[in-house]
């Protein structure tokens, strides 16, 4: 197709790729400036002002400090499991109500499906989902972090309507051979849907990784914090003095400004190098989503 | 006389039916309805039972006596919302916000798909596209503790705003910024991701239609009025209206994280309002029964919502 170009289709082409290009850097800096500024001395950090292209004056010692946090490690290794154990049960759980209700023929499929469909609107909300918690026994329990959550009702739908798109004769003839329905649903509907496992994986596994609040309310000891809940304490709450045994007095402002940046990075780095890898799975996800349940 | 006769038998037969249906179907069945009970299970502990938990909005609740021991007092704790101090103030920055939001929040990802959209150069489209999605992704506690870190006194704003000849100032301890730092940074967040709902929507436009449309001579400007703008406007409506649904339900992780007390005549809305009384004052009876007259409110707005999608475009959520 050859396109005519005119001098008003050329001026807004290069104000368009400009205003892009904009855009691209407001989305950038922000982590270039955690990026150098972790990477910075202390004391130029806080005499540096404007934007900071590259480290003001080399240092590690942010790092150091950030590495000797034994708070960090227990964090992460926390956080781990709660975005392993939990996405686990999260899509046991998930795709076995998303099973049950694709079933044709099953007598209480229809019950069911209200009976989720009601929650999208009714909810108890905060206090009284908190104190059914407390009075389950299940505060300062790692559990307290995975059971409330066990299944996205949102995602169950997305499930289900992709679960509808295999065919049931497929189902059917596994049936027939004699599978039972839970080796049907592992060994052929799974196998079959991949595409939406792996967004769900994705899904349940970013929402464990970045969860902090149910941390907060539910959590008492300091040895089951998830990382996102230590990083708040670091960030938000500004303690850092655990950090800086021996650092004098006068510095501790500063120093913990390259602590706090060095923090993020410790914590995001992970996300940043698979983001490349799994952004398209979350972009299919949307699309997945925006069919109509 | 015999129509009676019949009758009686008749509707026996329809009940045993009912039930030779539901032992038949937990003959043939055992293994979905064994699949289903934890699921069933789950929703009942962990959406029923706080759902009937709301109770405690309407009781003066006595975690010693539990929920069912507990004295009802009615609509007590409505009345001492409505008439306290804060019930107006927290229900007015929560549609501040939403506003802010839909005025300025919700074009930008359009714009931006539309403007992805006459990229011609698919490497830069993509390149563009993967950096914007990319704050969607980091947590909201780095993110939160990046706006704090940016607008304090010391941080990178302040110096653009010293460059302007204004004062160094601790932003978030002024009521008046609140809402711009939450809104703005809100977009900075989600302009990427919120638009490729609408790309997908312009992948979706039938080709033809441009040709079509540059055969009877429209040049670029008029395709993306007769085109490409009909084309999305059905997805824009909808998200609209759903938006607007979601007016009084702005969640609280991000207020809580980045407010602070000097700025709760703008930042403190009903959501945060409901944890900060409940699970901060312990106050467990009077946040539910805010919090349910929020959820009521919301389930109100999210079912007219639906309705009015549903005539505008005939297109509904469900």
């Amino acid at each position: 197709m050859v396109v005519k170009r005119s001098i008003s289709n050329i001026i807004f082409d290069i104000s368009n790729y400009l205003f892009l290009t904009l855009l691209m850097v407001i989305t950038l800096y922000p982590f270039w400036h955690v990026i150098m500024a972790s990477f910075s001395n202390h004391v130029e950090l806080t005499a540096h002002t404007g934007l900071l292209l590259r480290p003001a004056g080399f240092s590690l010692d942010a790092y150091k400090a950030v590495l000797d946090n034994r708070m960090i490690y227990s964090g992460y290794r926390n956080t781990l499991f709660y975005v392993v154990i939990g996405t686990a049960l999260n899509l046991i759980m998930t795709s076995m109500g998303a099973y049950v209700l694709v079933r044709k023929g099953f007598f209480w499929r229809r019950f069911i499906f209200t009976l989720i469909l009601i929650t999208m609107f009714f909810s108890g909300g905060l206090i009284p989902t908190y104190l059914l918690v407390q009075s389950l026994g299940l505060v300062d329990s790692i559990w307290a972090l995975i059971l409330p959550g066990l299944i996205s009702t949102w995602n169950l739908i997305i499930m289900r309507t992709n679960f509808a798109s295999v065919p049931d004769s497929v189902i059917e003839s596994s049936t027939i051979d004699g599978a039972n329905e839970f080796v049907t649903l592992f060994r052929i509907m799974l196998p079959l849907s991949l595409p939406v496992i792996a967004v769900m994986t994705l899904y349940y596994g970013v929402h464990h990784w970045n969860a902090w609040f149910g941390a907060m309310i539910y959590l008492r000891s300091r040895s089951l914090y998830p990382l996102q809940l230590i990083l708040r304490e670091i960030l938000l709450a500004n303690d850092t003095n655990s950090m800086m045994v021996g650092v004098g007095h006068t510095d501790r402002e500063s120093v913990s400004e390259t602590i706090k940046y060095a923090t993020i990075m410790a914590a995001t780095l992970p996300i940043l190098c698979a983001y490349p890898f799994v952004q398209k799975y979350f972009v299919k996800g949307v699309m997945i989503g925006a069919v109509k349940g | 006389m015999p129509s009676v006769t019949i009758q009686i038998p008749a509707r026996k037969s329809k009940k045993r039916n009912l039930w030779r249906e539901i032992a038949k179907d937990y003959k043939r069945n055992k293994y979905l309805i064994l699949m289903a009970l934890p699921v069933l299970t789950w929703y009942f502990i962990f959406h029923y039972l706080p759902m009937y938990g709301v109770i405690i909005a309407f009781k003066d609740f006595n975690p010693m006596r539990g929920i069912l021991g507990s004295e009802w007092i009615g609509f007590a704790h409505f009345k001492s919302f409505f008439n306290g101090f804060y019930a107006w103030r927290v229900i007015k920055n929560t549609l501040m916000i939403s506003v802010y939001q839909l005025v300025f929040g919700f074009p930008m990802p359009i714009i931006l798909a539309l403007l992805l959209n006459e990229l011609q150069n698919k490497a830069f489209k993509k390149t563009i596209q993967t950096i914007t999605y990319l704050p969607h992704f980091v947590s909201l506690v780095v993110i939160c503790g990046m706006i704090v870190d940016f607008t304090s006194k010391n941080g990178i704003i302040n110096d653009a705003i010293e460059l302007l000849g204004m004062e160094r100032r601790s932003l978030l301890l002024y009521p008046e910024y609140f809402r711009t730092i939450y809104t703005g940074s809100g977009i900075w967040q989600s302009v990427g991701w919120g638009s490729i709902i609408y790309l997908a929507a312009l992948s979706g436009i039938d080709q033809e239609l441009y040709s079509a449309a540059s055969i009877d001579g429209a040049g670029r400007w008029k395709q993306f009025l007769n085109v490409t703008l009909p084309g999305i406007a059905p997805t824009v409506i909808v998200l609209l209206i759903l938006n607007i649904g979601r007016m009084m339900n702005e969640g609280f992780e991000k207020i809580i994280l980045l407010y602070n007390a000097t700025i709760y005549e703008t930042a403190d809305t009903i959501s945060s309002f409901v944890y900060r009384r409940g699970l901060v004052e312990a106050n467990y009876s009077f946040s539910s029964a805010v919090g349910l007259f929020n959820s009521m409110v919301n389930v109100i707005l999210i079912v007219s919502a639906n309705r009015i999608s549903r005539m505008v475009n005939e297109t509904s959520l469900w």
